[in-house]
């Protein structure tokens, strides 16, 4: 799917995203969870201030010379026999792709979870030449294989399904007939993707990180599906935002040690693999042909200007699971496949203000989402830039102009903010009921007013606000 | 074989012109850090804590540990791979016969070994073994991480296809954590000596929280995982 998803416009996705007490409920328990395993991890190191320096110094340093790192990664890995393709436009690359692709014959296509392909549409491109294109992380499969359900989360994109909605896709899509217990539905699909593994003719990931130094690249999952996206198929087609690079092997385990503890709370994830060019003479498997293709779509725009920090991003989600407006709206509100804090400052950045103007007001300036970032984004400084650019633009704000003052403690709220609050108040008391009865709940208003007077940029830290918040009972 | 290199040119001056300098033409020195905390984990633990580390650490990532000494390996090995049951599959690997392990060479349990010259088969072989067995060449102690390099002899497969994963893990491959292994990377290429086409960092099977955030362990990799630490190795 491209970038963008869905066509409805901002209110009616918030709608809609509200209205889903399911999704409400997974989002507050995934947060929950998800935001206490990174702080957790975090906390374990005793200087993470310290990491999270190192990481910006890092990343600050390879967008200053973005250009000399990506001519290094490029000509290392032309000697290694691997061919690089440099791509402007999501159109460059898909083009390119698609000729890779029809020159090896190819017809079956297995991926890892690439949050760039999504943004270039890369799979409807390989679907209409003819490709049946298989995801093969497990949130991504159940998505594809529910006719295409755009991903909610940037780690965790099945994260608005419940099991029961897993299992009724999968017995209507693939024939599936035992239990909604996610361990027989990963035991499912382990089977089907195991046989699409095998019969690939063409494996394509993204990138989480490449090095320069040696022309390598690093993939970071849990099941380990980018392993058999790179060892098994002929052809291996690896997709990278232009921006996804560091020096050397020593700044890359910095930013992958950044990268679990902020996604997942984990030290490392189960697989780490650094993949060197194509497979040597005389191996066995992994690649023959290798492929890399690095795409622009809009993100040198950025570099220069006052946004140019975004482009520090490692793509952990931290923010997400840190963000109170993501909380309470979900995932596909944000209308595009960059959700939360993230996405409402790089959507408009890589997808233009036109569409895109009402997303730098989904945030409450809170800055929660700016203390989590493990490489030190000012993302709230970046969403106020964002709205002083789109008045000065517009003359007006789209939503409220209130709504802005209103989150620094100047003015009266937002209408239509309020009267989500309202919307709000029946779905936001069910995570509170236990058997029949409401134990503890918040006043009809609570989660509007949680919004409203969410504490000023700085003034808590987030650690502390996490956890009063959990005692509170807000949802 | 070099690869070909398309469309460069225009692309990165597009980024020197964003950045409102000419292209870079000379080399770019990587600064000196001004935080380096990774140096600063487990600095000057001994080999014992790191393996108590490990230890700890193999309880969060759903792996079974077993320390023993090259006397008993044998005896621990042949146990863990009866309990998993099934045909064994390794890379071909002098190590095996140095620490005593006729018992995998000499045809007393079912044993094959990574053969490149039968190309695509191995992939078949490694489909039907019960267990995929590898020597981790080094092992960070903080997140419980083997680390294999592939080459001809040890396929990146070995350690996938088959549903449990045994680790041999000499005691003195244990480091604090990545960092080591990122420098010792770096250290090798610099040498002149180029990295392995496929570094794998593993720790612990594979697994999914993808449905509803429940741990599902064992989803395109192993289900189970075994390490079996060598202490006068």
């Amino acid at each position: 799917m491209p970038m963008k998803i869905g066509s409805n416009d901002f209110k009616d996705r918030v709608e809609e995203g509200i209205n889903d007490s399911f999704m409400r409920k997974a989002v507050a328990g995934a947060q929950e969870r998800m935001g206490s395993r990174r702080q957790d991890a975090a906390d374990q190191l005793g200087n993470w201030e310290d990491w999270r320096s190192h990481g910006e110094e890092i990343r600050q340093h390879v967008l200053e010379h973005l250009d000399y790192y990506l001519k290094e990664l490029s000509d290392n890995i032309a000697s290694r026999g691997g061919h690089v393709f440099f791509a402007q436009t999501p159109a460059e690359a898909n083009e390119y792709i698609k000729n890779v692709v029809e020159s090896k014959g190819a017809k079956k296509v297995v991926k890892s979870k690439s949050m760039v392909t999504e943004e270039i549409n890369l799979n409807s491109y390989l679907e209409e030449a003819g490709c049946e294109v298989t995801e093969t992380d497990l949130g991504e499969y159940i998505l594809q294989v529910d006719d295409h359900d755009p991903p909610s989360h940037i780690v965790v994109p099945a994260l608005h399904k419940n099991k029961e909605q897993i299992r009724d896709v999968f017995t209507e899509k693939l024939g599936y007939q035992k239990t909604e217990k996610p361990e027989e539905l990963a035991a499912h699909a382990r089977a089907v993707l195991r046989q699409k593994f095998l019969e690939a003719d063409i494996g394509i990931t993204g990138c989480n990180f490449a090095v320069a130094e040696t022309g390598s690249f690093c993939l970071v999952t849990n099941e380990g599906n980018a392993d058999l996206v790179t060892a098994l198929p002929k052809t291996q087609i690896t997709v990278m935002g232009m921006e996804r690079i560091v020096p050397t092997f020593v700044e890359l385990e910095v930013l992958v040690s950044l990268l679990t503890r902020s996604a997942v709370g984990q030290k490392l994830t189960s697989y780490i693999t650094v993949l060197t060019g194509p497979r040597e003479q005389n191996e066995a498997d992994g690649p023959e042909e290798f492929h890399l293709v690095i795409v622009d779509n809009g993100r040198s725009n950025i570099l220069g200007s006052e946004f140019q920090s975004i482009l520090q991003c490692i793509r952990c989600g931290a923010c997400i699971n840190a963000c109170p407006v993501y909380r309470h709206i979900g995932g596909h509100s944000y209308g595009s496949i960059y959700s939360g804090p993230i996405g409402a400052v790089l959507t408009p950045l890589l997808g233009g203000y036109e569409e895109n103007k009402e997303l730098p007001y989904a945030s409450t300036l809170c800055g929660a989402c700016t203390e989590v970032c493990p490489v030190k984004i000012p993302l709230h400084g970046l969403l106020l830039k964002h709205r002083e650019q789109i008045v000065e633009k517009e003359g007006k704000a789209p939503i409220s102009e209130k709504l802005a003052m209103k989150a620094f403690g100047l003015g009266a709220a937002s209408p239509f903010l309020y009267k989500l609050g309202t919307k709000m108040a029946p779905t936001a008391m069910n995570p509170f009921v236990s058997g029949n009865t409401i134990s503890k709940g918040p006043g009809p208003l609570k989660a509007w007013t949680e919004i409203r007077e969410f504490p000023a940029p700085h003034k808590e830290r987030f650690r502390d606000w996490f956890k009063n918040r959990e005692k509170d009972g807000d949802a | 074989m070099t690869g070909s290199i398309t469309n460069r040119e225009k692309f990165l001056n597009q980024i020197s012109s964003q950045l409102g300098r000419q292209p870079i033409t000379g080399k770019v020195e990587r600064p000196v850090w001004r935080f380096q905390p990774q140096k600063e984990v487990l600095k000057n633990a001994s080999q014992d804590e790191l393996l108590t580390i490990l230890k700890d650490q193999c309880l969060n990532i759903h792996t079974s540990l077993y320390i023993t000494d090259k006397n008993n390996l044998s005896a621990v090995l042949k146990n863990e791979i009866e309990a998993y049951g099934g045909s064994v599959l390794a890379g071909k690997d002098n190590r095996f016969k140095e620490w005593g392990l006729d018992f995998l060479l000499n045809s007393e349990i079912e044993f094959e070994e990574w053969d490149y010259t039968q190309g695509r088969e191995n992939i078949l072989r490694a489909e039907r073994a019960g267990i995929g067995l590898v020597v981790s060449e080094l092992t960070l102690a903080e997140s419980g991480t083997i680390v294999l390099y592939a080459d001809k002899d040890k396929g990146r497969m070995v350690s996938f296809l088959p549903e449990n994963l045994i680790a041999l893990i000499p005691k003195s491959s244990l480091v604090p954590r990545m960092t080591q292994a990122a420098e010792q990377m770096r250290s090798e290429h610099l040498k002149g000596n180029q990295v392995s086409s496929c570094v794998q960092f593993i720790t612990g099977p594979s697994n999914s929280a993808d449905i509803e955030l429940n741990l599902v362990v064992g989803v395109h990799g192993p289900v189970r995982a075994t390490y079996i630490v060598i202490n006068d190795l």
